[in-house]
């Protein structure tokens, strides 16, 4: 695989507090500090993050913001006075005895990118702190690994470090209403009404880092492909954990993955299930019902199953009229759409306390970890694109670039260079344009028509067609050749000879 | 249960892709098609969906006039089953099966007015599964009768689609003549082929149809459909027993092999893991907090509505640009190193045999 050098920059303030200042500062504040950190991913590919931290005291208004009584107030009233540019970190750390931080949470982490730490004594234990919060609203060295996946060998990788959506220009997110038993349910749902209160706000926040186009639709008679079990115990169906990946595929054939639109889909199914399956729950691998009755697959979508309320009296007239609660289906296949692109928050230590974005879907921090992952995964695909064109280029010799197949190469060259300065420059927002820029000139190069390598014969093919034609024609031309090399030499002899 | 998972999590891929090719036409070359559409039929009953499947087939026997039950394309004698059926969905038919295009849907290099389902939208979680049918020699596969894919150029064209990550894993199967020698140049991983016969053999048809008129299947591919047949999306059997399919006693062929480029070890691939599509899933734990009392939402970013203009399949050849068009100046370039020496020496041979003084009939 071609090399790929990047250097990532985190431009980090970190604000003390009046009463928070570690006793053992090596200079007084405000000083700049630099750490750099390898993370290796195989022999020719290397990232290098270094943190930029500047040290430094609070401002006044910083101090009348931190006065607040919870965190949350704390945050929103520091917002407007923080550097807000993608990518940068701000972190105010408080004193240990602080009442803004509840027991036991020694960092509070806002939506927007910074968070409160609380101060811990020694500058070393300080930093430590630091360093873990940087990691979970940045980047680690396993999220930069799985966005260089194809590039580290394998069986160095956990199984499940290639399941997120990979970068790309545009997704496309389809919404499916499966209604299995017309004859008992009509269902409602306001889909357009919830993708324009719920979805739309998160797919805003998400636009920087792709477009996203959105559609619907609901079919009728749409069966899962697996049997549930009646549990006696809870008088419910169930669905174990290892039945689910059959579960997919018999609705799949019938979602129709959209023609117009190249880009990936994710498809998000609301099930209800049948009258005479119903209520339908399903199990996790321990035997334990799911809370969100929902499960998800990588790189595909998800589904949730809903469960309609039994009728008041069982002799109520089918069909049932049902109004889906929107709201709480949104909750979860929202949260689903952050798993697929690798959005979790399960992994966090746990003396860390979250801050819910809210209908915003995720955090400004959460957006950069995203930027992150994508900005190295373009270059490193741009790096082998190019790389492997160009190998293409010496294997068939005689190979036509068109000339805007070689200005798409330019452009893609220069696009990666620009993204790889700005990104050791700290300029989150800039390199990712840049990179996504790159990415499209290359694959319009690499998959350009006219590069087929049919096309172009290789010069034993040539061989094979010419020769069966002149070696006959050739035939009496070298022969009358040799014919007139020995008459020449005849005649050089013969003067002598008759002399 | 915890064997299996980890079995499962081994795969790694996330979607299933096929690539099922018919090379030949005409009415006596049936049973390629009925080969290709049996092996469709059994990848769309294991789950992989229209939508994930490339079928290119000349379709020209259901509707043949020589064909005494129109409509159907019988994969058994006595007319058991009709793989034709209601939903087929043929991607590339007719002329349209080229080297050409077969290369173009490998590779992605393909003309953007090309429909979703013309497209092998593969990524580097997909595996794929490539089944080619038809006459082949050593070496080559005739496609159409009119022109031939070389073992090199397919090796090429899996390379192009390894360097841009297209497949996680590929299960190539051929069933033709002397079909080990398709894949005797492969150099990219993760390839795991299959033919039914080794070079200087010919792979044999199994049983021809009176009531038809023709062989209806070849025999290595109808004993890896009864193989199939057995299978279903939750079964555990692996490659090696697909590696036994039609001994030489069935096949009178010898089919081969080759996993050397493969790096899981074939015990480990489970049959599903190229003809199903079953699919990793994992419970959705986590749920986003939503305000329900929320209004319309006024987007940061209004749309812009572009203006694009709908890509006309027709369009892909700019007539009005042609006809309109002064004919380019061509710069002129000396004649090049063959043709000039063979020239050159036509005409002193011609001289040093008849004289010099000749030249003046020339001039």
């Amino acid at each position: 695989a071609a090399p790929v050098q990047v250097q990532l920059v985190v431009p980090i303030a970190v604000v003390f507090a009046p009463g928070s200042l570690p006793g053992d500062l090596p200079r007084p504040l405000p000083f700049r500090d630099v750490q750099e950190m390898e993370i290796s991913v195989n022999v020719r590919t290397s990232v290098t993050s270094r943190y930029e931290m500047l040290y430094r005291s609070t401002t006044g208004q910083e101090e009348a913001a931190l006065a607040a009584v919870t965190a949350r107030e704390a945050d929103a009233a520091l917002h407007p006075l923080q550097d807000t540019t993608l990518g940068s970190l701000t972190m105010y750390v408080v004193p240990e005895t602080s009442s803004l931080l509840p027991q036991g949470t020694n960092v509070y982490v806002g939506k927007h990118r910074s968070a409160l730490v609380r101060a811990g004594g020694s500058l070393a234990a300080l930093q430590a702190r630091l360093r873990e919060v940087t990691q979970v609203m940045s980047f680690t060295a396993s999220s930069i690994a799985a966005a260089l996946s194809d590039r580290v060998p394998d069986g160095q990788l956990s199984p499940d470090a290639r399941r997120y959506l990979k970068s790309s220009l545009g997704y496309e997110i389809t919404f499916s209403l499966l209604n299995p038993d017309p004859k008992s349910h009509t269902v409602d749902w306001d889909i357009e009404g919830a993708v324009n209160r719920y979805v739309k706000p998160v797919l805003d926040k998400l636009s920087l880092v792709a477009n996203f186009s959105v559609d619907s639709q609901i079919l009728y008679y749409a069966v899962l492909g697996v049997t549930p079990r009646y549990d006696k115990e809870s008088s419910s169906f169930l669905l174990s954990a290892h039945s689910l990946p059959h579960v997919i595929n018999p609705v799949e054939a019938r979602l129709g993955s959209s023609a117009a639109s190249l880009y990936p889909v994710l498809n998000f199914l609301l099930y209800v299930p049948e009258r005479s399956h119903s209520p339908l729950y399903i199990q996790d691998k321990d035997g334990a019902p799911v809370s969100t009755n929902a499960f998800h697959s990588p790189r595909w979508g998800g589904i949730m199953v809903y469960n309609v309320e039994a009728p008041p009296s069982p002799q109520a007239s089918l069909p049932l009229h049902v109004d889906v609660d929107m709201a709480r289906v949104m909750e979860v296949f929202l949260a689903q759409l952050r798993l697929l692109f690798g959005l979790s928050r399960e992994e966090v230590p746990p003396e860390f306390l979250l801050e819910s974005p809210g209908n915003e879907g995720l955090a400004d921090w959460e957006l950069d970890h995203l930027l992150w992952a994508h900005t190295v995964e373009n270059i490193a695909t741009v790096s082998t694109t190019l790389t492997s064109l160009a190998q293409l280029l010496d294997k068939i010799g005689n190979i036509v670039i068109k000339d805007d197949v070689a200005s798409e190469v330019y452009r893609a060259v220069a696009s990666v260079q620009s993204a790889v300065t700005e990104l050791s420059l700290g300029h989150l927002h800039a390199a990712f344009q840049a990179s996504k820029e790159a990415v499209t000139s290359s694959e319009r190069a690499f998959f350009d028509p006219s590069l087929l390598h049919l096309l172009y014969f290789p010069d034993d093919q040539k061989f094979a067609i010419y020769i069966p034609l002149f070696l006959p024609m050739a035939v009496p031309i070298l022969l009358s050749l040799a014919k007139i090399v020995r008459e020449t030499r005849q005649r050089k002899k013969e003067p002598t000879k008759m002399d | 249960f915890q064997d299996q998972a980890e079995q499962f999590l081994r795969s790694g891929h996330t979607n299933n892709w096929a690539v099922l090719v018919c090379t030949s036409r005409f009415w006596f070359n049936y049973r390629h098609v009925a080969n290709t559409l049996s092996v469709y039929r059994s990848v769309k009953r294991l789950g992989i969906p229209d939508s994930h499947i490339v079928l290119m087939l000349a379709d020209d026997m259901a509707c043949n006039p020589r064909n005494p039950k129109p409509a159907t394309v019988f994969s058994h004698k006595n007319m058991e089953l009709n793989v034709y059926g209601d939903d087929v969905e043929v991607d590339y038919r007719s002329y349209e099966v080229t080297v050409e295009n077969f290369l173009r849907v490998l590779t992605g290099r393909i003309p953007p007015s090309t429909p979703r389902s013309k497209r092998l939208l593969s990524d580097d979680r997909s595996n794929i599964l490539i089944y080619m049918t038809g006459h082949g020699g050593n070496g080559f596969l005739k496609f159409q009768d009119s022109e031939e894919i070389t073992n090199v150029e397919l090796a090429d064209a899996f390379e192009q689609m390894w360097q841009k990550r297209r497949y996680n894993e590929l299960l190539f199967i051929i069933d033709t003549c002397q079909g080990a020698s398709m894949y005797e140049r492969f150099y990219s991983p993760n390839i795991m082929a299959l033919a039914s016969s080794q070079v200087g053999e010919d792979s044999l048809s199994h049983q021809p149809d009176l009531g038809i008129g023709v062989h209806l299947m070849d025999r290595y591919t109808f004993y890896v459909l009864e193989f199939l047949e057995e299978i279903h999306p939750a079964s555990q059997t692996n490659m090696n027993d697909l590696f036994q399919v039609c001994p030489k006693s069935l096949c009178v062929s010898t089919p081969g092999h080759r996993t050397d480029l493969f790096q899981r070890d074939p015990q480990n691939v489970l049959i599903t893991d190229f003809f199903g599509s079953v699919r990793k899933v994992e419970i959705t734990t986590e749920t986003v907090s939503l305000d329900r009392d929320v209004a319309g939402f006024e987007s940061k970013f209004p749309e812009e509505e572009l203006a694009t203009e709908p890509l006309k399949y027709a369009e892909q050849l700019p007539v009005a640009q042609i006809i309109h068009q002064k004919p380019k100046q061509k710069d002129w370039h000396p004649p090049g190193g063959f043709i000039l020496g063979l020239w050159a020496l036509i005409i002193m041979v011609f001289f040093k045999t008849y004289g010099i003084k000749h030249m003046k009939h020339v001039f």
